[in-house]
């Protein structure tokens, strides 16, 4: 067995100036130093140490959740976080929305041929403390490495398991009209915080990511009232995407009020300057929550103590709309539709 | 954010509201055309028509550039993009305008083509010094208002002898389609659109001043008033183009004033000038060809001019058939008039161009407003 082998490779991985080849992705000797030396020793775990090809676990009481994600963020670096720590927030956070405490973590890494080591194993540090940090163990993994320029330098899919606690079931489903809408923060920052660092887009912004794991926010959630209708977190497509997704499923529509949804100046700022609406732009660390309108006062409160939630916000109302639209009051008085994103926001031209 | 949030104040808002509303005659109707795209963005996206009386109502005019390219001059970006050695960079809005045989230069960059979005032509500028081995054009399309930065990169690319840069230009002028609307049947001989004034393109001003409509005001007796972005700027236009159709005035008055002035920015107009002349005729969507409507790339810079360097023809394409955008844009027909708005033509799939741009008056109508026409809906809210 390769513990039992003292020097199991002849050399160590050199993680400061080394490259990531076609060897790493072969399934050889490469391979498994890489996910030896990197994974194994970042992730380390005891379902993960056994080197197995699964995870072998006894089921958790309750009902189980499970969810899959795929980050291609562009770059891999930003304000405020990096797709390691992304891939780790972003799957806990599809398992908290079902109210769900995440358990296990899968990762699957595809890297691009020449890809820093050094890079790799920043990545992988801080998908490692954003685990721990959650409370979940990456059991499990794949690493495959394509040719050069087939890849974005790193993709990475991970799969989450969670459990859910008796008595709780947010689904999109189940908005009803009368329901309170609330939002757990400023929207945006994460978007804003991505595009401020693109090539060809630099702003000068102190806006960082929003990306955190809203586990523990929605276990405080779901302790103050379980009955809460729905949890989804707006990231890709923003606030407004979000909440028509909820109107389609739900069968409702919604009545915003644009005053009370949080969006810091910063981000309005860039959005005004790009042409670019914030309601769009993506998130990582937020949460929407709908609920019946007796306990909207205390989800709030809930909220609002919890570190997650200090900026929640109660921003509109559920309503009977077979249309399914959701609509914003407007600071200036006017009504409008906060539609769909058709295709990609893109910046205007004048 | 200051210096924006004061022109989008509620409370300032229903004081504009209450005053057009005092002052509007209730025996007379007030059709005012913005002419502009990005007013007919912020009328939509912050629900102005709400707040004003039901006799003054607004006509979306053909002010946004993405809407008024003809198909066949995206033809021929597309045909450009498709050339191996070219890398086309362009604003981003025109990516998913159809094109003939509903193409688009989306559909070519997922064919292989090398399309780069771009925030401005300094942007096409650096892909071109990155990227020496291969031929970079920049897209230029727009008003007045992006001529001159298109001219900064024509000056810069000569100066810096960059030969794999080159321009598709595609600048049009904003007097030339007022007139067009002025002159076009709907408006002189049917009489079936009405346009007693106008709200003027604010950008487009800041370039080339308020004086370039005083003619309009004066042989077409339309007053115009040169109007800022933002909600309360439209409001308080409205409220100036009501009292000069109430005092019998017809004249060009300048909300904008913060911005704009009689004469616009001089040096811009140079560089303009200096880069640019008439072009002898152009094709709009939906106003025809106009002469002298547009700019095209002097002599001088000869070698940075894409049209020569590749010897790109114009062909021009008739509209998708079942598609209303060219009356749109003249404002003979709203939105939901046209048979396949929100149906087979839609932001998702757009049919035609004014539901490509945010700032064409069917995406604007689509994104913000189509509520208004389901009266169900109006109530539930």
């Amino acid at each position: 067995m390769m513990q039992d082998d003292r020097r199991p490779f002849a050399r160590k991985l050199d993680l400061k100036n080394g490259q990531v080849d076609m060897s790493h992705g072969s399934g050889g000797k490469a391979m498994a130093q890489l996910v030896e030396e990197l994974f194994g020793a970042a992730f380390d775990n005891p379902l993960l140490a056994r080197r197995n090809d699964q995870a072998v676990f006894d089921p958790p009481p309750g009902r189980l959740a499970v969810t899959t994600d795929s980050y291609v963020v562009s770059p891999l670096f930003f304000p405020g976080g990096d797709i390691g720590s992304l891939a780790v927030h972003g799957t806990v956070n599809d398992l908290a929305m079902a109210g769900a405490r995440p358990l296990y973590l899968t990762a699957g890494f595809i890297i691009e041929e020449g890809f820093a080591l050094r890079d790799l194993a920043r990545i992988v540090a801080s998908m490692a403390a954003a685990a721990a940090e959650a409370g979940v163990a990456i059991v499990t993994g794949d690493t495959k490495v394509v040719e050069r320029g087939k890849g974005d330098g790193v993709f990475i899919n991970t799969t989450g398991i969670g459990a859910v606690p008796p008595g709780v079931a947010p689904s999109g489903d189940r908005a009803r009209p009368g329901d309170a809408v609330l939002v757990s923060g400023f929207v945006g920052d994460h978007g804003v915080a991505i595009m401020s660092t693109r090539e060809n887009l630099s702003f000068e912004t102190t806006i960082a990511s929003d990306s955190a794991a809203l586990h523990g926010l929605v276990a405080a959630m779901v302790d103050a009232v379980p009955d809460v209708h729905v949890l989804r977190d707006p990231t890709r497509g923003g606030l407004a995407t979000t909440l028509n997704e909820i109107a389609r499923q739900s069968g409702v529509g919604m009545l915003l009020d644009e005053r009370a949804i949080p969006v810091r100046g910063e981000v309005a700022a860039a959005c005004e300057l790009l042409g670019l609406d914030p309601f769009y732009v993506a998130n990582e660390g937020k949460l929407v929550a709908i609920c019946a309108p007796g306990d909207a006062a205390r989800l709030l409160d809930t909220m609002r103590g919890h570190p997650l939630g200090i900026d929640a916000a109660v921003i509109g109302t559920v309503i009977d709309d077979d249309h399914r639209f959701v609509q914003l009051q407007t600071t200036f008085g006017g009504k409008r539709i906060v539609d769909w994103l058709a295709g990609e926001q893109l910046p205007r031209i004048c | 954010m200051r210096y924006v949030d004061e022109y989008r104040d509620g409370a300032l808002a229903s004081r504009a509201a209450a005053a057009i509303a005092a002052e509007a005659d209730p025996g007379r109707h007030y059709a005012l055309m913005e002419f502009c795209g990005g007013h007919t963005h912020a009328i939509c996206r912050y629900g102005i028509e709400d707040l004003l009386p039901p006799n003054v109502s607004m006509i979306h005019g053909p002010g946004c550039p993405v809407c008024v390219l003809p198909i066949g001059r995206l033809d021929m970006a597309i045909e450009l993009a498709m050339r191996p050695e070219v890398i086309l960079c362009t604003y981003g809005d025109m990516m998913r305008v159809p094109g003939r045989d509903r193409t688009s230069l989306m559909k070519a960059k997922a064919g292989g083509a090398d399309i780069r979005m771009v925030y401005g032509s300094g942007d096409a500028l650096r892909v071109a010094r990155d990227n020496p081995g291969r031929e970079v054009v920049f897209f230029a399309i727009g008003f007045e208002t992006t001529a001159p930065t298109t001219a900064v990169a024509l000056v810069q690319a000569a100066a810096l002898n960059l030969r794999n840069f080159s321009v598709f230009a595609n600048h049009v002028l904003t007097p030339s389609a007022i007139q067009a609307i002025l002159d076009s049947p709907e408006v002189t001989a049917t009489g079936t659109v009405r346009v007693d004034g106008f709200i003027g393109p604010g950008h487009v001003s800041t370039i080339i001043g308020s004086a370039p409509y005083e003619r309009f005001a004066r042989d077409y007796r339309r007053p115009i008033v040169v109007s800022g972005f933002e909600p309360l700027d439209i409001m308080q236009s409205v409220l100036m183009l009501v009292r000069q159709l109430n005092e019998g005035r017809c004249e060009v008055e300048n909300q904008f004033s913060r911005a704009v002035s009689r004469d616009g920015n001089g040096k811009a107009q140079a560089l303009v000038e200096r880069v640019f002349e008439l072009r002898d005729s152009f094709e709009w969507r939906g106003l025809g060809t106009i002469p002298d409507s547009a700019l095209q790339i002097r002599e001088e810079f000869a070698d940075w001019d894409a049209e020569r360097r590749w010897q790109l023809r114009y062909v021009p394409v008739a509209d998708n058939r079942a598609c209303s955008c060219a009356q749109i844009l003249r404002g003979a027909k709203k939105p939901l008039d046209c048979a396949i708005f929100g149906t087979a033509c839609t932001p998702e799939n757009p049919m035609g161009s004014c539901m490509v741009s945010p700032e064409g008056s069917c995406a604007a109508y689509y994104l913000y407003g189509r509520w208004r026409d389901i009266p169900q809906q109006a109530k539930a809210g």
